[in-house]
């Protein structure tokens, strides 16, 4: 045991466990975090896991109330409600974008975002100098004004489904421009994040009741599949859980 | 001004698999080691605990136990005539972080590359004449052969548990291996992983048409094992969380599963973690290093002497610290001199989906490397007599995952919103499967790595720029193996196949895959390459550079086999010969 061999970040093992559960913990608030030196000991720390936080439904903690109202709009034509599935609104999926956004991912919190900022060819990638967040802001508000402009005053949330669809349509097609943000990135974004709010584990906050797991087949969280192996071309016969457990297991 | 630390005998720069490797090597033969790692400590019960690591989410789509790019990343340009940017989010590749690295969160493909990939030049020279290889291809031989690594591989697979089936046993060849491998002193440490339907189907097809089908060597363990170290591994599941995951069951090889329990205990090794290199540090005459600056995570800078100095960081990592060390001269593609960064390399893939209306393939029940490959048409296992391009790439049908984030096979054509994507997604979920080509990848003078002059990490260091597009020379051969795939789709008889070719440019977007090579390569002439054939800097004899960054040119086949037998490559030499006589261990 030469737990204090290294001067420098030398510990107690005391101290050092302490740490460990510190990294755990402070590393995803976005504290400060100790190095570690670790000597003579395989290192771990009960209770020092860090499982994700269920997502509460109910208000919004990045939309303003009419951002939510045209994102939820959104997600329902994207994904609309028919005899397959309930739709993106009542599957929650603006609620995971919102959660989604006032985190780290809409932060860009992990991303390299240091100027300079140029315009690269397509293979070069992303090089917005703006985050999740500030395109969601600049993008919904560039379509509430073209909305207006364009439909007497409304808001998205105000058209029929066929007038949304077919501005979704030119968006998708980039044959519309917007005065706030770019029309086809903001599909583009919003696509990607509802499908991701549907088809994610419903602990954050999309995928309500597993509803696409069911539609398509997948049964989520389940691990462990050795009893199926062998049955090839055999449809799997349990139904999905999520890591939060199956809806018969919880109290609703 | 940085603390200084009292010496060491070894320094070793990240502790992933090479690191993990070298650093039990090292402390069993009596030496002073430790490891500095600049992400976390991460162990399977806490980092990768059943409870909540089946989350495509977070560890799939937000990448969470990958490196951030806030803290580096690199600048791309497909050419020369192009300004770099940064890759501000990672796509077409993600390096690892944290202890275990990369070896954390691969899919586990354990191959062995062929004997010819390694005399390359010389053995194109000698099948098809002087003059066959084009001339814009950098191919070249790495100085040391198959046969000389053949042990450093069976080490590592039995370190590994790897399960597979032998193909050529001391020289026999074996039914239902791959025929087409270098001879092997033993079998596989365990039998090959049961087999889904999709693959069982390819492998029919495959074999029907002449082919020579065969268990992909995989490291999702097909049972129980306790390696030579006394390491206990379990049963894969087939849960179909691989790839981009740590795994809960013990049952994926990596450092933790099967070096760390036994190297951490060791009262000669310690490893810091959270702990980022930032440079090695040389004496004034240039000869030699004397250790290594490091920056804590609360930006501490300490120096840590060490007498050996070992970069196992990934790769590309390695290069970028030979670069900003000034370890060896930076390759310059104007005039083809200077060795560090030359031969960039990755990996040239194709592949096809099919449809089918009355089969349930569940694709859920996966993992990373169960499957069956095709290597008839792998580096040169067959004639390229007549054909416009050297090289080749394994044919793989390991459908690793059915995670719906990203699994949503439908036909061309189908909306990707509304109610008609809805139904062709709830209709085609289960009933697709596709199968790919991993090709070859192999050097140009124009594909390279350097330091970016503009842009920097967040200590102020100059950020890897990476020049690359694929050679035509790929192209050709991709789409010539493409082509042998349709043959095998046809066999299939499914109602649509859909064929996507690798197609030039090359694009930092969508993911493709992490096997980035080359930069720090092996070889025989110190005019054309940084190492000599024991991984050692043909310029600082006590510093030893391991990872896929010493290929001098990328096979068709996953990198991690040949990675960990170098490693044990680097460590007998080091221990048997380096340690007791320091010094170049090959005369330049």
């Amino acid at each position: 045991m030469s737990l204090d061999a290294a001067p420098p970040v030398s510990v107690t093992r005391r101290r050092f466990l302490a740490s460990t559960a510190a990294i755990a913990v402070l590393a995803s608030a976005g504290g400060r975090v100790q190095a570690a030196s670790l000597s003579g000991i395989l290192p771990w720390q009960p209770y020092s896991a860090t499982p994700p936080t269920p997502v509460v439904p109910g208000g919004w903690t990045f939309f303003t109330p009419a951002e939510a109202r045209a994102v939820e709009a959104i997600v329902d034509r994207l994904i609309p409600a028919d005899d397959v599935s309930v739709g993106g609104k009542d599957a929650g999926c603006a609620v995971f974008i919102d959660r989604q956004l006032s985190g780290s991912y809409g932060s860009a919190q992990n991303l390299y975002m240091q100027p300079p900022f140029a315009n690269g060819t397509p293979s070069q990638g992303f090089q917005s100098p703006l985050s999740p967040m500030g395109r969601y802001r600049q993008g919904l508000a560039g379509l509430d004004a073209y909305c207006k402009a364009n439909f007497a005053g409304k808001s998205f949330d105000g058209l029929s489904p066929a007038e949304q669809d077919d501005l979704l349509k030119k968006m998708e097609a980039n044959s519309i421009k917007f005065d706030s943000g770019d029309a086809k990135s903001l599909f583009e974004l919003l696509l990607q994040n509802t499908m991701e709010g549907f088809f994610a584990d419903p602990i954050y906050g999309g995928n309500k009741d597993m509803v696409s797991w069911r539609m398509i087949g997948f049964p989520g969280a389940r691990y462990d599949y050795r009893d199926h192996i062998d049955k090839h071309n055999q449809p799997y016969p349990l139904p999905p859980v999520s890591i939060m457990g199956n809806s018969t297991w919880v109290r609703r | 001004m940085a603390r200084k630390l009292p010496r060491r005998d070894v320094v070793i720069v990240g502790l992933g698999w090479t690191g993990a490797i070298l650093a039990h090597e090292l402390t069993d033969a009596g030496y002073d080691v430790v490891a500095i790692e600049r992400g976390p400590w991460r162990d399977t019960a806490t980092d990768f605990n059943v409870g909540y690591m089946p989350d495509e989410l977070r560890y799939a789509i937000r990448q969470d136990l990958f490196l951030k790019p806030a803290q580096e990343t690199f600048t791309f340009r497909n050419n020369t005539s192009q300004t770099a940017l940064p890759i501000r989010e990672f796509g077409s590749f993600l390096p690892g972080n944290g202890v275990g690295g990369a070896g954390v969160h691969w899919n586990g493909h354990t191959w062995r590359f062929f004997p010819s990939d390694f005399n390359l030049k010389s053995h194109l020279d000698q099948r098809y004449g002087a003059g066959f290889v084009h001339k814009d291809l950098q191919v070249q031989d790495w100085g040391l052969t198959y046969d000389e690594l053949e042990n450093s591989y069976d080490r590592f697979e039995y370190l590994a548990g790897i399960s597979g089936k032998a193909g050529v046993l001391k020289g026999q060849t074996q039914a239902g291996g791959n025929p087409f491998e270098g001879p092997r002193a033993r079998d596989y440490p365990l039998p090959p992983m049961k087999m889904t339907l999709a693959p069982t189907m390819f492998a029919q097809a495959a074999q029907g048409i002449g082919l020579h089908p065969f268990p992909t060597p995989s490291a999702n363990l097909s049972g129980a094992y306790v390696n030579p170290l006394g390491i206990a591994m379990g049963q894969c599941t087939y849960c179909g969380f691989c790839e981009r995951f740590g795994c809960s069951n013990y049952s994926k090889s990596s450092a933790q599963t099967t070096v760390l329990p036994l190297l951490m205990r060791k009262s000669n090794f310690e490893a810091r973690t959270l702990c980022e290199v930032t440079r090695v540090n040389m004496h004034p005459t240039g000869k030699h290093a004397t250790g290594v600056t490091y920056v804590d995570v609360n930006g501490e800078e300490f120096e840590q002497p060490a007498d050996l100095v070992l970069l196992c960081a990934y790769g590309l990592h390695n290069v970028r610290l030979m670069l900003l060390s000034k370890i060896g001269q930076a390759y310059d593609p104007n005039t083809g001199e200077g060795t560090v960064g030359r031969n960039y390399c990755y990996q040239t893939n194709s592949g096809v989906q099919l449809f089918f209306d009355d089969k349930i393939f569940n694709p859920f029940i996966a993992a990373g490397s169960l499957g069956q490959t095709v290597d008839d048409y792998n580096g040169d296992a067959f004639d390229h007599t007549g054909k416009d391009f050297v090289g080749g790439a394994g044919i793989n049908c390991i459908p690793t995952n059915g995670r719906p984030i990203s699994y949503r096979p439908v036909p061309p054509g189908t909306p990707r919103w509304g109610s008609a994507w809805k139904k062709a997604t709830k209709d085609n979920y289960l009933r697709a499967f596709s199968f790919s080509s991993q090709g070859s990848s192999y050097a140009i003078r124009g594909n390279y790595l350097d330091l970016d002059p503009t842009y920097k990490d967040r200590f102020g260091n100059p950020l890897m720029r990476m020049t690359f597009d694929f050679p035509d020379n790929d192209i050709r051969m991709s789409n010539w193996v493409t082509d042998r795939m349709q043959e095998i789709a046809k066999a299939l008889n499914p109602r649509q196949s859909v064929v996507s070719r690798r197609t030039k440019p090359y694009n930092i977007v969508p993911y493709q895959s992490t096997h980035n090579t080359g930069g720090a390569i092996v070889g025989a002439d110190p005019k054309t390459s940084p190492l000599n054939r024991y991984l050692q800097s043909w310029d600082v004899h006590n510093v030893f550079a391991i990872g896929a960054s010493a290929f001098p040119q990328n096979a068709g086949k996953n990198p991690t086999g040949t990675v960990g037998a170098l490693a044990y490559w680097a460590a007998d030499a080091i221990i048997q010969k380096y340690m007791r006589n320091p010094g170049p261990l090959v005369q330049a």
